[in-house]
C-alpha cells in the first residue's frame, strides 16, 4: 500500500460532488431545481423564471444544496446545504425571509404540516427546529436561532419527513436506522418521546416518503436504502409490512454495460401522483422504476420501469405535485470534475394519466409537452447542451461520492495505524 | 490472545451469533477489528445462544424470556456477576466496546458457569457500541434496568456530546426502559457526576428516586462495591456520585 494511495483519500475531500434536487410546490405553481449552490426557480403560473431576492447577511447559497422543500401549503420554500444556512423563503415573492445557520452542514429538511416549525438535520446526527410562528409574510427577520430537538448519535441524517397526520417525525440515518418521534407540543423543547424505530434496513437508509389516502389518513412509511431494498412501514409500531428487493428485478439487467455489477441502491423516491404508485431513482437505472402500494393490503410490489430511452438519465431527485398528475425529475451534478462543464443538469417529467377513470399506463413527456416547455428548461437546465458521456461521468462520480459519505470504511491495521500518525493524544503505556 | 480451547457449556468460542442473522457491512474488512456483527432488529438477537440453557433454540413460545437488566460498558463484568445470583430468575446482559474486554468477560461467564452448575446462566455480554445500537438489541420498553457505571468522563467540552449519558441519549435510554424501571449512574468524577445529575434532572421522562427508595434498593449498594472500578475508587478512599432516576410517563 504505497503511500500515494493512503494520500488520496484525503484530497477528495475538497472536490465534494453534489447531486442536482428537484421539488415541486404541491398545487405545482411552480417548480425548483438545486444544482450546486445555485437555486433555479420556474413559475409556472406567471410562465416565466424568477428572481429570488436575499439581502441577508450571507445572501444566496455559497456551497451545495443538499436539501430542498415546499411546504404543504406551497407557501413556503426551505433550501440547506454545505454552507450550514437554512434559508426559507416566502414562495409569493421569493424573497428569503429567513436565514438560520448550523454549526455543521445540514443534510435534511422538513417543514411541519402546519407550517410552523422548519426542522433540518446536520452531518452529525442532531435534528434542529425553528420556529416560524408570529412572522408576517415579506417581513426581514433577525437571524432566527435552532433549538435541538432530537439527535441520531455521531450519524448522518439522510432523510426526515413529518407524518401526514402530523403526530410523528420520522429521521432516517446512515447506520440502517429508522427512528420514528413523537412530535411534541412545543418542538423547541425537544422531541424525547420516542414512538419506535423501524428497523430492518442492511445498508444506509436514503429516502424517506409517505404514502396515504382520505380513506388511510395515517398513511404508511416507505423507505429506500443502500441495501437495494424499499421497505413498508407502520409507523406507530414500527412493524416491517413488506420488502421489495430492487436488485434482483430482471429489468435491471439491461444496463447497456455500465459495469459488471451495476450497482442497485434506491437514491430516491416520491409517492407519484395516481397515490397508490411509488416512483424509484436506482443507481445504474437510466429511468425510473415504479412499485404499487396497496394500502388496505399494505404491501408492496414491482409494476414497471420506465426508462428514458436515447439520453442517459439516471435521475438524482424526483418530486410532484400530487394534484396535477405529474411526476417531475431531475439528474445533475456540480463540482464534476474533467469536463468543460463542472455543473449540469437534465429535467424530464412522467404523467399519469387517467383513462375513463382507471389509470392509464405512464407516459414519459416530451420536452414540448412539459408545462412550461423550453423556457422552463432553459431556466432549470441551464442553456448549455451536454453530451451523454458527461451524464454517464456525473452519474459515476456521484455514487462513489454516496458510497464513501454514507458506507463507512474499514481500513486494515496497517492502514488504520498509518492514518494515527499524526496523533498527538497517545496514552502512555504503563 | 490465548487459543481457547474453552468448555463445551459455550459452544462457539467468540460467541458470535450466526451470520444470517446479522448485517454484514459491505466492503468489510475481516481483518478489521472494529467489524462487529449488529442484529438487524431486536427479534434478531439469538437468546439461545448466549443462554442456552435458559432458552433453548427455536422455541416457539408465546411468552418468551427476555433481558431486562443491561449493564452499558460492563468493563470486566463485576456488576453482571454480583446481579446474576441476586436476580437468578431475570436475564441481563452487558455491553463492551472494547474488543478484548469483551472476551474477557466471556470467558468469565463461562468459567462461572461450568464452576458453579445452574448458576451464572442467566448473564452474558456483547461486544457492540451501545451509543448507536441499543434500538438494535431491545424492544420499547424492554428493560427493567439500565446501568452506567464510571463511563468516560471525555473531559473536553467538545468531546462532552460524547458522553454516554446525554439529553439526546436519554431519549434512547427512556425509549428502551419500560415505565417503572430505574437508570443507575454513578462516577468518581464530580464535574461528569453533576453533569449527569443535570441531564437526568431535566429531562421530562425521569424522576428522581427518593432517599426510601434509594435506601431499599439492593442493587444501590452494588454500584460502589461490585466493579472493579468501585472497589479501585474505594480501596483510595475517594468519592463517588451517583444519580438513580425512575423512568416515567411523559407529561401531557
Amino acid at each position: 500500500m504505497g503511500d500515494a494511495q493512503m494520500e488520496e483519500g484525503d484530497n477528495t475531500r475538497e472536490i465534494e460532488v453534489a447531486p442536482a434536487l428537484i421539488a415541486v410546490d404541491p398545487a405545482q405553481r411552480s417548480v425548483a431545481v438545486a444544482v450546486g449552490s445555485d437555486l433555479r426557480v420556474y413559475d409556472l403560473i406567471g410562465d416565466c423564471p424568477v428572481s429570488l431576492v436575499d439581502d441577508s447577511a450571507k445572501p444566496f447559497h455559497s456551497d451545495s444544496i443538499r436539501a430542498i422543500r415546499y411546504d404543504a401549503s406551497g407557501k413556503l420554500f426551505v433550501s440547506a446545504g454545505d454552507d450550514k444556512l437554512v434559508k426559507i423563503w416566502s414562495t409569493d415573492s421569493w424573497f428569503c425571509i429567513s436565514s438560520v445557520c448550523c454549526e455543521k452542514r445540514v443534510s435534511a429538511v422538513a417543514v411541519s404540516n402546519d407550517g410552523l416549525f422548519v426542522c433540518f438535520a446536520d452531518k452529525f446526527g442532531v435534528v434542529w427546529v425553528v420556529s416560524l410562528k408570529g412572522d408576517a409574510e415579506n417581513q426581514a427577520l433577525a437571524d432566527k436561532k435552532a433549538a435541538p430537538m432530537l439527535a441520531h448519535y455521531c450519524s448522518i441524517i439522510t432523510s426526515l419527513e413529518f407524518s401526514p397526520d402530523g403526530r410523528f417525525i420520522v429521521s432516517a440515518d446512515r447506520d440502517y436506522k429508522i427512528r420514528v418521534t413523537v412530535v411534541p407540543k412545543n418542538p423547541l423543547d425537544g422531541a424525547h418521546e420516542i414512538q419506535t424505530f423501524c428497523l430492518g434496513h442492511s445498508e444506509y437508509v436514503s429516502c424517506l416518503d409517505f404514502i396515504h389516502s382520505p380513506d388511510y389518513p395515517h398513511g404508511l412509511l416507505i423507505s429506500g436504502s443502500g441495501d437495494s431494498t424499499v421497505r413498508l412501514w407502520d409507523v406507530t409500531l414500527g412493524s416491517l409490512l413488506d420488502t421489495c428487493e430492487i436488485g434482483s428485478k430482471a429489468e435491471l439487467s439491461a444496463t447497456d454495460g455500465i459495469e459488471e455489477d451495476p450497482c442497485h441502491a434506491v437514491t430516491d423516491l416520491c409517492t407519484c401522483p395516481n397515490g397508490t404508485s411509488v416512483a424509484l431513482a436506482v443507481q445504474s437505472l437510466k429511468g425510473i422504476m415504479l412499485l404499487n402500494c396497496n394500502l388496505s393490503a399494505k404491501t408492496l410490489s414491482m409494476a414497471k420501469v420506465v426508462l428514458v430511452e436515447g439520453e442517459t438519465l439516471i435521475p438524482t431527485s424526483l418530486g410532484t405535485s400530487l394534484s396535477e398528475g405529474l411526476l417531475w425529475m431531475v439528474t445533475g451534478i456540480s463540482k464534476l470534475q474533467g469536463f468543460d462543464h463542472s455543473s449540469l443538469a437534465r429535467v424530464r417529467a412522467v404523467s399519469f394519466p387517467e383513462d375513463d377513470g382507471r389509470d392509464a399506463e405512464p407516459v414519459l413527456l416530451r420536452d414540448d409537452e412539459i408545462p412550461g416547455g423550453q423556457k422552463l428548461l432553459e431556466r432549470l437546465q441551464g442553456s448549455v447542451s451536454i453530451g451523454n458521456d458527461v451524464f454517464l461521468a456525473a452519474s459515476e462520480a456521484l455514487k462513489t461520492s454516496m458510497r464513501s459519505l454514507l458506507i463507512k470504511k474499514q481500513y486494515s491495521d496497517e492502514k488504520r495505524e498509518f492514518r494515527k500518525r499524526t496523533r498527538n493524544d497517545r496514552k502512555l503505556k504503563h | 490472545m490465548i487459543e481457547k480451547e474453552t468448555t463445551s457449556t459455550f459452544n462457539k468460542s467468540t460467541g458470535l451469533p450466526r451470520k444470517r442473522f446479522y448485517r454484514a457491512r459491505a466492503h468489510s474488512n475481516p481483518l478489521s477489528d472494529s467489524h462487529f456483527p449488529v442484529p438487524l432488529s431486536p427479534s434478531q438477537f439469538d437468546y439461545s445462544l448466549h443462554y442456552p440453557q435458559l432458552v433453548p433454540a427455536a422455541s416457539d413460545d408465546d411468552n418468551p424470556k427476555r433481558i431486562q437488566f443491561a449493564d452499558i460498558g460492563c468493563g470486566f463484568g463485576g456488576l453482571l456477576v454480583a446481579l446474576s445470583t441476586l436476580f437468578p430468575d431475570k436475564l441481563m446482559i452487558g455491553m463492551e466496546i472494547r474488543d478484548k474486554v469483551s472476551e474477557y468477560v466471556k470467558e468469565r461467564i463461562s468459567a462461572l458457569r461450568t464452576t458453579n452448575p445452574g448458576q451464572y446462566q442467566n448473564i452474558s455480554v456483547v461486544r457492540t457500541n451501545s451509543m448507536k445500537y441499543i434500538p438494535n438489541y431491545f424492544e420499547k420498553g424492554q428493560l427493567t434496568k439500565m446501568f452506567f457505571l464510571f463511563p468516560d468522563p471525555h473531559f473536553k467540552e467538545k468531546n462532552h456530546r460524547r458522553r454516554v449519558i446525554s439529553p439526546h441519549l436519554l431519549d434512547e435510554y427512556a425509549y428502551t426502559l419500560a415505565v417503572g424501571g430505574i437508570i443507575y449512574t454513578i462516577t468518581d468524577v464530580e464535574e461528569l457526576g453533576e453533569w449527569m445529575k443535570g441531564c437526568l434532572e431535566n429531562h421530562p421522562m425521569f424522576e428522581a428516586l427518593m432517599e426510601e427508595e434509594l435506601e431499599n434498593d439492593l442493587v444501590v449498594k452494588l454500584l460502589t462495591s461490585a466493579t472493579e472500578e468501585g472497589q479501585k475508587v474505594a480501596r483510595n478512599g475517594g468519592q463517588t456520585f451517583q444519580a438513580v432516576y425512575r423512568r416515567i410517563a411523559p407529561p401531557l
